[in-house]
């Protein structure tokens, strides 16, 4: 009886410190007006949305409340991790029958899918989002290689630099922050370093650190991302690494999304996705700057990322899925998908004064760096289908090999360069920009 | 006829039991058995294997498990042990003892994590304690994967979240020994550590036991408070096979390393069975 007292005390404490806990303080989202139904059609019903992009809660609900709120249906708006989204969408193709009627995913998440003969061609579908000024190359992305169109582009981020404005004191001589090189970008960390006596320069390594690696600093020094990957190019670059690391912030092992040490001041200057800074420049736009990211001896290699938007061939709702796009491709959604959630229209728009300063700074340094005169743009890998995963892996382990445990870069660079070569030839990727087309799968030279 | 008379009722009773074990444990565990040792095709291989021993991640993540398991699991089990011999001393309020210990198990382990990062980051609360104190006059970079501070961290937040179920054990253990035994070796003059260590820890040693194998298998899956606190900066063996599924999307090695995690834990098992056995199951 005595045990049993002590454990029912032990359940009621447990139960009262769960309910003690404070709820989520998700940001109040204003609550949008009722949607205007558009007089043609009244309600498409409903239509289930699954996503790899806006994640986040915050942004999931942004998605919910504000940014659907004015479809003529019901959207169900699913939120899904890269994993849980593949497995998702390929285990309702395999059973014939699903629930899922729109795909939102990026541009390189999308092969595996087709390989799975997964997607609707979406053909038909062009006359209604023909005239919003959707880039012919980024169309073309929309075909992953075939004559037909698998995806329509919804919207696009990249990564930039955020930098506190205090940090800007430190810059080195004569160094433009809009044209900054890579090596002016480690000078501006050992300036900061040498003043204040912390390392105030971040990188999310706990994030999307390999983006950095594949498409910024090799394309940088390299002029390519995977052919170059043990060049005597790459061997500079890794140097300079180590070198620019020594002033780089230590917790940022830790760091998933920069704008969270940058808003705690932790680091000054951060190379983040837009999406992954955007809090920074939204909570405190007169604190922050956005500046396009560094050039190095080969130009400024930059990433794009193009998200899509697809149909799954097991659609309950098609009409209501095509009408979904043709809604979320509209100029007044694109733009409330900027205020809202950071990521940048594919579509030509001009920016209206209702965009927050701070997100129209990030716009400008996103359109900066993809106008730069040696912009190289690195595009995500594609043709390695289900692995697509495992390339990154490669890179992150030549980071840690040479960076944080201090290896010898050649033995790294040839070890890793062996693993890097296996994942291509295993699957047949042929070669992607940065690097040139190749005939058969891509060569590590 | 002895048909009749056979009682099915526990076995009923079990079944839902066994039912919820073999849908939810034994089969994805043959699955993932499964992924580990064939290819897409289903052929059997080696290979995953293979590859698992022979990634960089691998020789980390199984130091930096062992060293954990050095580091946390002794430690929990003697501060466990006093904390549970304090409490049967039944002093004034010592019942209370019990919720206090207790508070943390109802707390989920990335929780604790988290809370553990917030203490320790350059901005957290141990720092600006520290400042406020005057000790510091500027932040100290506890998190630096660069020094060993974090898996002090690591080992404070997992004994602080932990060592309450080895402790809830050892006080179930202690609460079966009859009051008699102690009370006759005081008799006989047997001091306080005396009557510990010859009456009550021998005739505790079912539950000690119980307590290591528990704890130290749940110290081979330590996961998420490694990666709260730590990022990147540290692996571990459920990291990695947390890695290969999530980020690198190969479901092969993630069962691999989940199969592997496996072995460990019934390889301890096994051992704390033999080493801890009482004299009847040794003539077994």
């Amino acid at each position: 009886m005595r045990k049993f007292t002590s454990l029912l005390a032990v359940v009621v404490i447990a139960s009262m410190l769960l309910t003690a806990c404070p709820t989520p303080t998700v940001e109040p989202t204003p609550k949008p007006e009722e949607p205007t139904a558009t007089p043609e059609v009244a309600d498409y019903g409903k239509v289930a949305f699954i996503s790899t992009q806006c994640v986040p809660v915050e942004e999931a609900e942004k998605m919910r409340n504000v940014i659907l709120a004015d479809f003529s249906g019901t959207t169900e708006f699913i939120p899904a991790d890269y994993a849980t989204f593949e497995d998702t969408v390929l285990a309702e193709v395999k059973a014939g029958k699903g629930t899922i009627d729109v795909i939102g995913a990026l541009h390189g998440q999308f092969p595996t899918l087709l390989d799975a003969n997964a997607l609707q061609d979406l053909t038909p579908l062009l006359d209604k989002v023909k005239g919003r000024g959707i880039p012919d190359a980024y169309m073309e992305l929309g075909k992953l290689g075939t004559d037909k169109q698998y995806f329509i582009p919804w919207m696009q981020a990249t990564y930039i630099v955020a930098a506190n404005k205090k940090a800007l004191d430190y810059l080195p001589e004569g160094a433009d922050p809009n044209a900054l090189t890579w090596e002016q970008y480690r000078d501006w960390a050992k300036n900061i370093y040498e003043a204040t006596g912390e390392k105030k320069v971040g990188f999310p390594v706990n994030g999307l650190i390999h983006r950095f690696l594949e498409g910024y600093i090799y394309p940088s020094y390299t002029g390519g991302m995977v052919t170059t990957f043990k060049s005597a190019e790459a061997v500079e670059m890794w140097k300079f690494i180590k070198d620019l690391w020594q002033y780089v912030h230590p917790q940022s092992m830790v760091y998933e999304f920069m704008q969270e040490p940058l808003m705690s001041e932790e680091v000054w200057v951060a190379w983040d996705h837009t999406a992954r800074l955007i809090n920074a420049f939204k909570e405190r736009p007169d604190d922050f700057v956005a500046l396009p990211a560094p050039s190095g001896p080969k130009g400024k290699g930059f990433m794009p990322v193009v998200v899509g938007l697809a149909i799954p061939v097991t659609a309950p709702n098609p009409e209501g899925a095509a009408a979904l796009i043709e809604y979320l491709t509209r100029p007044e959604t694109q733009i409330t998908t900027l205020r809202e959630v950071g990521f940048f229209p594919v579509i030509d728009v001009e920016y209206p004064d209702t965009i927050a300063a701070g997100i129209r700074a990030q716009g400008e340094a996103v359109s900066a760096q993809a106008a730069a005169a040696d912009a190289i743009p690195a595009m995500l890998p594609v043709g390695l289908g289900p692995r697509s995963g495992e390339i990154n892996k490669i890179y992150r382990d030549a980071f840690n090999g040479i960076v944080v445990d201090g290896k010898d870069i050649e033995t790294v660079l040839e070890a890793e360069a062996q693993a890097l070569q296996t994942l291509l030839n295993e699957t047949g990727a042929p070669c992607w920009p940065p690097d040139p087309p190749s005939t058969g799968a891509c060569q590590v030279k | 006829m002895n048909l009749k008379r056979f009682n099915w009722e526990p076995y009923l009773l079990l079944l839902p039991s066994i039912l919820y074990l073999a849908l939810f444990f034994a089969w994805p565990m043959v699955q993932s058995f499964g992924l580990a040792f064939r290819t897409d095709d289903g052929q059997l291989t080696l290979a995953h294997m293979q590859r698992m021993f022979n990634d960089v991640g691998f020789t980390k993540a199984l130091r930096n498990t062992v060293m954990l398991i050095i580091a946390i699991v002794p430690l929990q089990f003697i501060l466990a042990l006093i904390m549970a011999l304090l409490m049967m001393e039944r002093l004034r309020g010592s019942n209370m003892l019990v919720y206090i210990y207790s508070i943390p198990l109802a707390i989920s382990d990335l929780a604790a994590g988290i809370i553990w990062f917030s203490i320790f980051t350059e901005r957290g609360y141990l720092n600006s304690f520290l400042y406020s104190l005057g000790v510091i006059d500027k932040p100290f970079l506890f998190l630096n994967y660069q020094t060993k501070w974090p898996l002090v961290a690591i080992v404070l937040a997992e004994v602080w979240r932990a060592t309450s179920i080895v402790f809830v054990v050892l006080v179930a253990g202690l609460q079966s020994i009859p009051r008699d035994y102690v009370e006759a070796a005081e008799v006989f003059g047997a001091g306080w550590f005396a009557r510990v260590w010859r009456v009550i820890l021998p005739l505790l040693r079912p539950s000690i036991q119980t307590a290591l194998i528990l704890r130290t298998i749940l110290a081979v899956q330590v996961f998420a408070v490694v990666s709260a606190i730590a990022g990147r900066g540290m692996t571990v063996l459920a990291n990695e096979a947390y890695l290969w599924y999530r980020e690198y999307r190969n479901p092969h090695l993630a069962a691999t390393y989940a199969m592997f995690i496996l072995t460990i834990s019934l390889i301890t098992a096994f051992i704390y069975l033999r080493a801890l056995r009482t004299k009847e199951e040794m003539i077994l």
